[in-house]
């Protein structure tokens, strides 16, 4: 028995020991040292679920919710899960066929998983929702899962609330990728502008997953989860009812209302027309609303009230005055021996009024809106001796111009404002080279030449006229519920700008006394209110659009100003309704209206048929038909072109309908319609999903022309960029379209 | 001896049966908190039969009986039936080739029955354990000499070649754990190391690219001669050594590997043994990959690379001190396959940490040291050589199974002795250890 071999034992134990010390060591150094295995660890097994919040409320002065928060539905599938169910029953529910029924399953598949829920339908709606809940015990693999959806209640608004959309590649980089793919985020409107507040704080729930990657259940008894907090409330000034009165009172007409409360700034309504029903981007049909509405030329989704720009016209009148007050080439004494034309410059500028005495002092000016008197006004102003030449005194005249808000943003608290346009000498040297006087300008007394201001600036000068030299910048929002930091945006509404307090007292009642004397003997008479001293001015402002590349003189705007009451004024309005004719007509009854229903909150019923009969009266300016016919045909065409399916465009060609449709350029029709009912959606959705990529696309593949239906497309997509030599072609094609 | 034990346990050394208790019990525990599922009734569960954890303590019961009855026997009749046990061990291998059913890949099964599963390469390691002994205990056997060396190779290895043929690698390995007893019993240590050498060497060859290999080789050799350089200036031959054997190593690992792995293995046998090692073997031709796949058609795909990747994660995510009994997020949700039997350990690892799995490799370690002091103070060579080839088998089960957990060793599919779930390994292990102790209590009456 070889005993000297017992050595060997310790031989053994040694190798026993080492292996497990390098056991040992591996394990220290993936369980204690290394990370990277922890990290694989969360990736595998953990799910950071996002939990979003409910978006904040938006109410109005008298905590009435404009803006809210509902549910809506989605119906989800889990493939893997998904047997022996009544497909037939099912396809029939959801109004699909069994091969659309697959295909969706297919997708859910790939997008993710078999083992995963994906969403087979999006946004149900009520009905069908009911129909499925009672139902979705036979479908083993679907359910139906909860989504907030905003919804507006008044169906009013819709500019001013905006509307929530999915992110973009553009805010995933602009929020440094706090926002990720699939979020929804405000767009337009006070959910873009208060996004901040209105989103709340997203919370992240912990899921384990499994290896199937289905959620098991909460990772660590959620003790790392971060609970989501709801958007904050907003707080408007806006009153609802007088909201939904100016939306009723422009329907059928281009246009906007802006009303704003002088003492504080609060915006009370502010209207566009053409606008659009809200809820219809909200719902499951929001991408093909959207879509129709971004086509239609009218361009509803433009909010006219801070985008609008619009030659103020005689609306100007009282601030000419008190500017010429202010800088004594006038008094209130002054008048000016008007008898219907001024003829102080090379070309005359007519005036409504041509009896003798109607401008004899400024108060009757103002009342009479005599554009002679306020024509001299200007020119004494800017070339007041005092003063030095001409450059300075527009100079002078800008920086009044600029100090009543017109000519740059307000800053009102909605995004994409415009700032309008207030000329200066360098615009003035660009186009006469140098060379021009006070002459060359005089129409900038009465509002019009290269004076561009928004129906928004219009109301707040309004406001500084009513305050007599003070304004808060305009805004919707008075207060968000809570506190944090970055409500800081609303410090700057409670600042109290004191632009044009050195005017005097008196110079100011002279131009409010003339400015009751519009609705009291003047030109706006129909605009007056019993019992309200109303202060008001209208305008009636000439304009041009270049249609088809000609300078073409559309109806002019009707144009309308006013505060109210004057001991007190708690309401400045400014209406511009575009095309409409004279501004007391339309502009000027719509203001009173607006002013009544807000001081006294009823309309008599009198007043109530008054606003009906106006809310009725179509005003839509008629070359839109023609835009919109042109726009339309040229995507018929292209849909024809590419599709080959021409059902659509031949509609387009048949000629008494194009000479109908295309001779409606200085008419005002009865109500812009889409030719040939709605257009079959079909047909629709491919032109909408495309967009503005039509006419490029139409352009590039028109070289080889040769066929006259593809020289239509040509110059059918012209036109729609609004390309001369138009009408010859356009006539060409409807006497060769008989021919085959 | 010991009057305070009870008759039963007379003898036997009762830390051996604690271990062996504690062992089995932390088995059952680490399988129930692989496979329950939150929401199953517990006492059902353990009372059904149906879930493994409660199979496995019928087991853990089974195998405790068998143990008494082990206890109870006579230590002598394991000396004098060891030649019987492994004739009929041979037996049940061999029935195997007729008999077997295709089981996840492996044809080493017999089934009798529908639940009854008898692998005898499994089984075969005590038989062969029992005869190795005998044979080394035998008075005309002199180990100092070669022939009885290949004798006792021989009695190890026929079982691991028809393993082997059965498509069971992993077991077949484990034989090879029997020169540790021969070493021990005067195996000289050369064949030991030239042959540890040379499987590492084969493994390096398939898993590292060659010219880096070759240039390690050769690096060594460099370092060998540098190292040595007075005894070569003295002695030339040491120089002609060093140099023959990196000529032979870099030849192996250049030539013979490649040649035997593409002219004398199948496209399929290679595939096997690539997944062994983990790693992804590209088929040569379009011939070879059809072959693999009419080979593995209807076999549970096994992508060793995953199993192992998914086993350090979630070891690694047990940290120091560990997630928790039942809080593990990765062994709770099924990342790791095969995690009751083969990756058993990742649920200790990550539920328990550092600190656990150090404890409770520990207890292995007790155990083996236990097993050797046992071994060596017995009085007869049957009972040491036979503690030593329990000590060789556990340590190699326990060894190369934790490792190829974290990734120190290729996934070869063989259980953690008592802890993995699977009756016949817990048996098997069970009775391995009870003989051991009946062989232990008797060693007073043995007189050589």
């Amino acid at each position: 028995m070889p005993v000297f071999n017992q050595s060997r034992s310790n031989i053994i134990r040694l190798i026993f020991g080492g292996m497990f010390l390098v056991i040992f060591a591996q394990l220290f150094n993936l369980q204690v040292f290394s990370d990277r295995y922890k990290k694989m660890a969360a990736e595998n097994a953990l799910f950071p679920k996002r939990v979003y919040p409910t978006r904040g409320i938006i109410y109005d002065h008298r905590q009435r919710a404009i803006l809210n928060n509902t549910i809506l539905y989605d119906l989800m599938v889990t493939p893997s899960q998904v047997k022996n169910m009544d497909t037939a029953y099912f396809c029939q529910l959801l109004e699909i066929d069994s091969a659309e029924f697959r295909s969706r399953i297919l997708d859910a598949k790939i997008k993710n998983g078999t083992f995963r829920p994906s969403i087979f339908e999006d946004l149900l709606e009520p009905d069908l929702y009911a129909k499925l809940e009672e139902n979705i015990w036979r479908f083993p693999g679907f359910n139906l899962q909860e989504r907030p959806v905003r919804v507006y209640p008044y169906n009013a608004a819709a500019h001013i609330m905006g509307y929530v959309g999915e992110v973009d590649s553009n805010i995933l980089r602009r929020s440094n990728f706090y926002y990720q793919l699939g979020d929804y985020v405000g767009r337009s409107g006070l959910e873009q502008f208060y996004e901040k507040q209105l989103m709340g704080q997203r919370g992240i729930e912990f899921w384990i997953k499994d290896n199937k990657n289905r959620l098991v259940g909460h990772y660590a008894d959620r003790g790392l989860d971060t609970p989501a907090i709801a958007g904050r409330n907003l707080h408007t000034s806006l009153d609802i009812e007088l909201q939904q009165l100016a939306e009723k009172l422009l329907s059928s007409k281009i246009g906007s209302v802006v009303a704003i409360e002088p003492k504080t700034g609060g915006i009370l309504a502010m209207a566009s027309s053409p606008d659009y029903d809200p809820n219809s981007l909200t719902g499951p049909d929001k991408q093909k609303n959207y879509g129709s509405l971004v086509l239609d030329v009218r361009s509803p989704l433009l909010n006219r009230a801070i985008k609008g720009l619009y030659p103020p016209g005689s609306t100007y009148k009282p601030l000419g005055a008190l500017v010429g007050l202010d800088e004594g080439v006038i008094t209130q004494a002054s008048g000016y021996p008007c008898l219907g034309v001024y003829l102080a410059c090379s070309h005359p500028v007519k005036c409504l009024e041509n009896w003798p005495g109607h401008a004899a002092n400024l108060r009757l000016a103002i009342a009479h809106s005599c554009n002679s008197f306020f024509c001299n006004t200007f020119r004494l102003t800017v070339d007041n001796r005092k003063i030095g030449d001409v450059r300075e005194g527009l100079e002078t005249w800008k920086n009044y111009m600029n100090k009543f808000g017109l000519g740059h943003r307000i800053g009102v608290d909605l995004p994409s404002e415009d700032g309008g346009n207030i000329p200066d000498t360098a615009s003035y040297d660009k186009e006469y080279h140098g060379s021009w006087n006070s002459c060359t300008m005089t129409t900038l007394g009465i509002g019009q030449d290269k004076m561009l201001v928004t129906p928004l600036q219009m109301a707040n000068a309004m406001c500084i006229v009513a305050n007599k030299g003070y304004f808060y910048t305009p805004h919707f929002v008075q207060s968000v519920e809570g506190h944090a930091a970055e409500d800081s945006i609303l410090d700057k509404y409670v600042v109290k700008h004191e632009v044009l307090t050195h005017i005097s007292d008196g110079d100011y009642e002279t131009v409010i006394s003339g400015m009751q004397d519009v609705t009291e003997v003047g030109t706006a008479r129909v605009a007056r209110i019993d019992g309200i001293n109303m202060c008001a001015k209208t305008g009636t402002a000439e304009n041009y659009l270049n249609l088809e590349g000609k300078r073409t003189k559309l109806n002019n705007n009707s144009m309308f100003v006013c505060f109210a009451p004057r001991e007190n004024p708690q309401i400045a309005v400014a209406v511009v309704i575009q095309n409409a004719g004279f501004g007391a007509t339309w502009a000027g009854r719509i203001g009173s209206l607006v002013v009544e229903k807000y001081l006294r909150d009823t309309l008599t019923s009198e007043r109530v048929k008054l606003a009906t009969e106006i809310a009725n009266t179509n005003l839509m300016p008629g070359y839109l038909v023609r835009l919109q016919f042109i726009t339309d045909s040229a995507r018929a065409a292209l849909w024809a072109k590419q599709s080959g399916d021409s059902t659509r465009w031949k509609n387009f060609m048949d000629p008494s309908t194009r000479r109908q449709m295309l001779d409606t350029l200085h008419k005002t029709t009865t109500h812009v319609v889409i030719p040939f009912g709605s257009r079959p959606q079909a047909a629709v959705t491919p032109d909408s999903s495309r967009g503005r990529r039509t006419d490029s696309v139409a352009k590039k593949k028109t070289d080889t022309t040769g066929h006259p239906a593809k020289s239509f497309i040509k110059k059918a997509s012209d036109s729609a960029a609004l390309k001369p030599k138009e009408k010859p072609v356009l006539q060409k094609d409807s006497s060769t379209n008989q021919a085959p | 001896m010991n009057q305070r034990n009870s008759y039963l346990a007379k003898g036997a050394d009762r830390s051996l049966i604690w271990l062996w208790f504690i062992l089995s019990f932390i088995g059952v525990i680490s399988i129930f908190s692989a496979t329950y599922r939150d929401g199953d009734n517990i006492l059902q569960g353990f009372l059904s039969l149906k879930t493994d954890y409660s199979r496995q303590s019928l087991f853990f019961v089974i195998s405790g009986i068998a143990g008494i009855f082990i206890l109870l026997t006579d230590s002598k009749f394991f000396t004098a039936t060891a030649n019987l046990w492994y004739a009929f061990g041979i037996l049940l291998m061999l029935l195997v080739f007729p008999f077997h059913s295709n089981i996840k890949g492996t044809s080493s099964i017999i089934r009798l029955g529908s639940s009854v599963q008898i692998q005898p390469a499994d089984i075969c390691k005590i038989f062969v354990n029992l005869a190795l002994a005998k044979y080394l205990s035998r008075v005309e056997t002199d180990f100092a000499k070669p022939r009885s060396q290949l004798i006792a190779a021989v009695i190890a290895l026929v079982p691991a070649g028809m393993s082997i043929m059965q498509k069971e690698t992993g077991l077949a390995l484990v034989y090879f754990s029997f020169f540790l007893v021969m070493f021990r019993e005067g195996l000289p240590a050369l064949v030991l190391i030239i042959g540890f050498s040379f499987a590492v060497l084969v493994v390096a060859t398939l898993l590292m690219d060659p010219n880096i290999l070759a240039l390690i080789l050769t690096g060594i050799a460099v370092g060998a001669i540098y190292i040595l350089r007075r005894q070569i200036k003295r002695q030339r031959a040491v120089l002609f050594l060093i140099v023959s054997i990196w000529f032979v190593c870099v030849g192996v690992q250049r030539f013979v590997v490649p040649f035997v792995f593409d002219h004398v293995f199948q496209p399929y046998q290679v595939k096997r043994i690539y997944d062994a090692i983990g790693k992804d073997y590209v088929p040569k031709n379009a011939a070879a990959a059809k072959e693999i796949e009419e080979k593995s058609a209807g076999k549970k795909k096994d992508n060793g690379n995953y199993n192992v990747k998914q086993s350090k994660i979630a070891i690694s995510n047990g940290g120091f001190i560990g997630r928790g009994l039942l809080k593990g997020t990765q062994t709770r949700y099924d990342f790791v396959p095969e995690q009751r039997t083969d990756f058993i350990f990742c649920t200790i690892g990550e539920g328990f940490g550092f600190l656990g799995s150090v404890i409770f490799l520990s207890i292995y370690v007790i155990l083996l040291m236990r097993i050797v002091t046992l071994a060596e103070r017995q009085r007869s060579v049957f009972s040491r050589a036979y503690a030593y080839g329990v000590a060789s088998v556990f340590f190699f089960h326990i060894s190369i199974n934790v490792c190829m957990t974290i990734g120190l060793a290729p996934v070869i599919g063989i259980p953690l002795p008592f802890v993995s779930y699977g009756g016949t390994s817990l048996l098997t292990f069970s009775v391995m250890l009870f003989i051991l102790a009946r062989l232990d209590a008797d060693r007073q009456m043995v007189l050589r």
